[in-house]
């Protein structure tokens, strides 16, 4: 039982990331209605921006506060990040809206080997390691909790009442809800879409930037290539939520977090992301529109 | 790059004034997105602790550049290309004028001049100008020789856009002998000849031919039936480890194998095609993504069978067709059996026939496939799902069979390629293939074997000259390695091809079925990729 519970907030920490990372996609798909294939690689600036922060701030100060080290990543890399997937949107993807369908699709998929490759060709191919920031581990009746899980969940659930207030509650949210259901209604009616459409982009590239945050604080390493997987996670984990759906993706995120951590716990570490894609496959197969997503109703 | 003028502004501004003020927010936003990540680089010092280092004047050569480079597009260059339609719109002609004072014959004779001058001299070319300006003057000299060789195309243009696909195969065919035969005229003998076309077989002909092949059997899945594959790759990996484990185990020939790893990799197509298919557009995508990784991880995790991330090495060569082999050690090397010098050349040589001609078959197949019912169903699947199947096309056999042939194909480019390394591992199989080879389809525009053949030789043929350019280390300094930069600029190839031909190279497409006349379908009309 304790073992069960251990793997069960090791699984919370790691969907926390993904379900982050999960909303830039979902958000895109469903205003859109496409696969921003560089959403992975917009988490691994993120993360990078923050490493590189993180230099910096020990390179000037001779020591700083964890938390505002933390803060003063997240929000640099929120920044700088959002300036990205601003910049990515205006250049790669506008120019091919109303395009056909497979068109952004490869533009996303250049985007991605692109931004992968200049970190690489700027920052070098290795592994970048920083020091531990955060060790502190609690003990409770067994069950070992770190303080980085703890900020992970906190600064996630916080991130998420956020985003949901921003949605729900601003106008700014109805305008993207409107866009979402129907574009060319939303523009007849005044919303501006374009401006809607690059909000959107910031915002999931903000949320996909503290993932990268919490992820190189949680791992203490990254490299030029470690944008892939935890997106294709991520992405996976939307269309299981159901794309388009924020709840889902979330939940999805959550999930997929569950599954890798459940199953390398039970199974065998070697294929948790075997697992993780069958799962994503059999879901699919029997519920094509994912958990929460609304069953696509076609018109003729 | 592309910066949001509201229009009331243009109006009254000049189209100097508004790209300085354009430029100067690009400048602005390429400082924002570089300054961390030019500016500053991180690095490991001795006790392996990440320190910076920083690159002010690079950063700041790459802002200037910026901002010059939008003030220029901003300037000259829309002015240039909003006129250039107009007077298309005009003459309702090309807008080639730009091609016809680029051609030129009084250029076209310089060109000549320049590179005949360069290749006599090219063994004293070190002596008289330094290793360091001989670089460039190769470089001068290849230039001047793509001009000409540009030019001369550029002359035949309507004679080649007539037999395109005679002259292609035609050139194609003997590309290998020209090769062969004009390095050794340059290197003054046959094993000259043999020895320098290892590189222009190997890397560009093989290389670009596989792709090809690889392009050619997605097309059939993503261009003729709609259905967007994003784990083509897999089916590349099945038949390449099919190959690789019958052939180092069992010992059995190449050319049983290629059908049975063709066979393999369908057979696969099918038993992942059956339960997948009802998904519609980005669902198969997903989970064909998903199949693609899940190959992968088994191939590197499995390893009592597949021998992990170390893969299989010592593939057995293919033969020539049992009668000759390539092994210099065999009793029938077929230098030995033909009584000619020995080199590595002649398996090369061999494999990019081989590789041509399985290009070959897979175009045939294509052309013959999509005039018989069941290619038009994939087209008309394409086209309208809906439409399909209240006219009672049974969908889900469709792009089965639409699947497991484009698998098929995958198969023998992977068993050719396993062939041709003689050692698989599961690095080759990454998404980034899987990527590469969707890119060359859509960049081709979808459905046109002829679009697609250029998109690879445009994107791996462009990637590969990077390769050779060792002259930029005398520009950048020796640290400077043109490949790092290879799959950055193929993926700002990637976007900037689709910005400018959105419907890739080849953008109309001819109905193979038609009603008493033939129309063409402007691109424009037609949807693609809602299977």
């Amino acid at each position: 039982m304790q073992y069960f519970v251990q793997q069960l907030i090791n699984g919370l920490t790691l969907g926390s990331i993904y379900g982050l990372i999960a909303i830039g996609y979902t958000m895109v798909y469903g205003i859109i209605g496409m696969i921003n294939f560089a959403h992975g690689d917009i988490f691994m600036v993120g993360a990078f921006t923050a490493l590189i922060v993180f230099l910096i701030l020990g390179a000037l100060f001779y020591s700083v506060p964890v938390v505002i080290a933390l803060l003063v990543m997240m929000i640099v890399a929120m920044l700088l990040t959002s300036l990205y997937n601003w910049t990515i949107e205006k250049v790669a993807y506008r120019p091919l809206r109303g395009s056909f369908r497979l068109a952004p699709l490869i533009t996303a998929i250049g985007m991605s080997i692109a931004l992968s490759n200049f970190v690489q060709v700027t920052q070098g191919p290795r592994n970048k390691p920083i020091p531990p920031m955060v060790s502190k581990v609690y003990d409770i009746n067994g069950i070992s909790v770190s303080l980085k899980q703890i900020i992970i969940v906190v600064v996630t659930a916080l991130l998420l009442a956020l985003f949901w207030y921003l949605v729900n509650k601003t106008s700014l949210g109805r305008a993207q809800r409107a866009c979402e259901q129907d574009r060319k209604m939303a523009a007849l009616l005044g919303v501006d879409v374009d401006r809607t459409i690059s909000i959107t982009f910031v915002m999931g590239a903000a949320l996909a930037a503290v993932a990268g945050t919490l992820f190189l604080m949680y791992y203490g390493v990254i490299a030029f290539s470690d944008g892939f997987t935890p997106g294709v996670k991520a992405f996976t984990a939307a269309v299981l939520g159901g794309i388009g759906s924020l709840p889902g993706a979330v939940l999805g995120g959550l999930m997929i977090g569950f599954i890798e951590s459940m199953w390398s716990a039970y199974f065998s570490i070697d294929y948790k992301d075997v697992a993780a894609f069958s799962i994503l496959a059999i879901v699919l197969i029997f519920l094509p529109s994912g958990i929460l997503g609304r069953p696509e109703v076609e018109k003729v | 790059m592309a910066v949001t003028v509201s229009p009331e502004r243009d109006v009254v501004a000049t189209p100097v004034q508004r790209a300085t003020r354009e430029a100067l927010y690009a400048g602005a936003i390429a400082l924002g997105l570089f300054v961390l990540f030019i500016g500053l680089k991180t690095g490991q010092n001795i006790s392996n602790e990440l320190v910076l280092t920083t690159r002010w004047g690079l950063l700041a050569a790459v802002v200037i550049a910026t901002a010059v480079g939008r003030f220029l597009y901003v300037a000259y260059g829309q002015p240039f290309m909003a006129s250039q339609k107009i007077t298309d719109v005009a003459t309702g002609l090309l807008p080639d004028s730009v091609a016809t004072r680029f051609f030129r014959l009084p250029y076209f004779i310089a060109a000549l001049v320049i590179a005949a001058l360069l290749l006599v001299l090219a063994s004293s070319l070190d002596g008289l100008l330094g290793p360091g300006l001989a670089g460039y003057a190769r470089f001068v000299r290849a230039l001047a020789i793509i001009y000409a060789l540009a030019s001369v195309l550029f002359h035949f243009r309507a004679f080649i856009h007539a037999h395109f696909s005679a002259l292609g195969i035609a050139a194609l065919a003997l590309y290998p002998i020209i090769v062969v035969v004009s390095l050794a005229l340059y290197g003054g003998s046959m094993a000259a000849g043999f020895q320098g076309s290892l590189k222009w077989v190997d890397n560009f002909g093989i290389q670009i031919l596989i792709y090809v092949m690889l392009a050619w059997g997605l097309n059939i899945v993503v261009g003729l039936a709609g259905l967007l594959d994003l784990g083509y790759v897999a089916f590349y990996a099945v038949g390449a480890y099919a190959y690789a484990l019958l052939g180092t185990q069992y010992g059995l020939s190449f050319w049983i194998l290629l059908p049975a790893a063709g066979a393999m990799a369908a057979f696969w197509g099918v038993l992942l095609g059956f339960p997948v298919l009802r998904l519609r557009g980005d669902y198969l995508a997903i989970v064909t993504l998903a199949f693609g990784e899940i190959i992968r991880l088994v191939l590197i995790n499995w390893r009592e069978v597949t021998n992990g991330s170390a893969g299989i090495s010592g593939i057995p060569k293919v033969t020539f067709f049992g009668l000759m082999t390539f092994n210099v050690s065999d009793p029938n090397y077929i230098a030995k059996v033909l009584n000619i010098a020995t080199s590595s050349a002649y398996y090369k040589i061999f494999l990019y026939y081989l590789i041509l001609g399985l290009c070959l078959l897979t175009a045939f197949v294509t052309i013959r496939l999509r005039r018989m019912p069941v290619g038009r169903a994939w087209e008309a699947l394409r086209e309208d799902e809906i439409a399909c199947r209240s006219l009672g096309i049974n969908t889900t056999t469709t792009k089965l069979t639409a699947f497991a042939t484009g698998a098929m194909f995958g198969g023998f480019a992977g068993s050719f390629f396993a062939a041709r390394q003689g050692f698989v591992s599961p690095e080759s199989f990454v998404f980034l293939e899987s990527a590469i080879i969707l890119a060359i389809v859509v960049l081709g525009g979808m459905g046109s074997l002829v679009g697609i053949a250029v998109a690879a030789l445009v994107m791996i043929g462009g990637t590969e000259v990077l390769r050779e350019l060792d002259f930029l280390k005398q520009v950048f300094g020796p640290d400077f390695t043109p490949e790092l930069y290879r799959m950055l600029l193929f993926g700002m190839a990637m976007v900037i091809v689709m910005l400018w031909k959105p419907r890739g190279f080849v953008g109309s497409r001819e109905p193979t079925a038609f009603l008493k006349e033939r129309r063409a379908v402007s691109s424009s009309f037609t949807k693609e990729g809602h299977g």
